[in-house]
């Protein structure tokens, strides 16, 4: 707690900041569960997504909790990330293949 | 004016946290593939373009403000593209629908029961050409896995002829 008042972006914006980011990992562990036991491999791939989601938001909370603007650069390359993995995994599971040769 | 934005940002920051709860709820309980995709895409969208906006009013239009906006643009054009990938995926690998859904414009075709795979779905929908000679034994798991549960009722629709 006393990290928490001495850091940069102390106050009430800080304060709010670290309890969402509190919260927000736990529902990371909970999108994991899905993603561990689902029944499905789109279960697991739609568990995996929500993952990556919650990431981006993790991300753009600690530039808040942190008071550095770059960490909302980096949720963009996690989000692009988030979406590419996806993308890959879902054809993957369709086709067999990620890029399919037309032959 | 400090305090309003601080409190600006302490009322998004609690919106957001509010839609990626409900989201990771849905995805838990809700019973089907389809149904945990509406819920972890919309409401999980919906949080986290609430936490770009906390992150746009905290930081200003000046410095990482902007990324901010990018970052609300990117998810409301990635997610939903990222859902339909898995919808579809999850479709042609014979998933069923809940019970009384049928596909949209074939209101004859409809899964039955759980082990039940959509008869002649997968192979009218791929395009035409049924069976890849470059395919591993991965591709073909769960489609066969599928086919082989269905395979009593309709051996035709199997070549892709």
């Amino acid at each position: 707690m006393i990290e928490v008042v001495a850091e940069p972006g102390g106050g009430l914006v800080g304060a709010a900041a670290t309890a969402a980011l509190i919260l927000v990992s736990g529902l990371c562990v909970l999108c994991s569960y899905r993603a561990v036991r689902g029944p499905t491999v789109p279960d697991r791939v739609v568990g995996l997504d929500a993952v990556a989601t919650n990431v981006v938001a993790i991300a753009v909370l600690f530039a808040l909790k942190t008071d550095r603007g770059l960490f909302v650069t980096v949720s963009l390359v996690l989000a692009i990330i988030g979406f590419l993995s996806t993308v890959a995994v879902a054809k993957f599971v369709t086709e067999g293949d990620v890029i399919e040769r037309q032959e | 004016m400090v305090a309003v934005r601080a409190l600006i940002v302490v009322a998004l920051i609690a919106v957001g946290c509010f839609f990626l709860t409900v989201g990771t709820v849905g995805l838990l309980r809700f019973p089907n593939v389809y149904n945990r995709m509406h819920a972890t895409s919309k409401p999980t969208t919906l949080g986290t373009a609430a936490v770009f906006l906390a992150g746009f009013a905290h930081f200003g239009p000046g410095g990482a403000g902007l990324p901010s906006l990018l970052g609300i643009l990117f998810l409301f054009l990635t997610v939903p593209t990222g859902a339909h990938m898995i919808s579809r995926a999850a479709q042609r690998t014979g998933i069923p629908f809940q019970d009384t859904v049928t596909w949209p414009g074939r209101p004859d075709v409809r899964t039955q029961g759980k082990s039940g795979v959509t008869p002649g779905f997968d192979v009218e929908d791929r395009g035409g050409d049924g069976e890849r000679e470059k395919g591993s034994d991965r591709e073909r798991g769960p489609r066969d896995r599928g086919r082989t549960s269905g395979r009593g009722g309709d051996g035709d629709g199997d070549s892709g002829a």
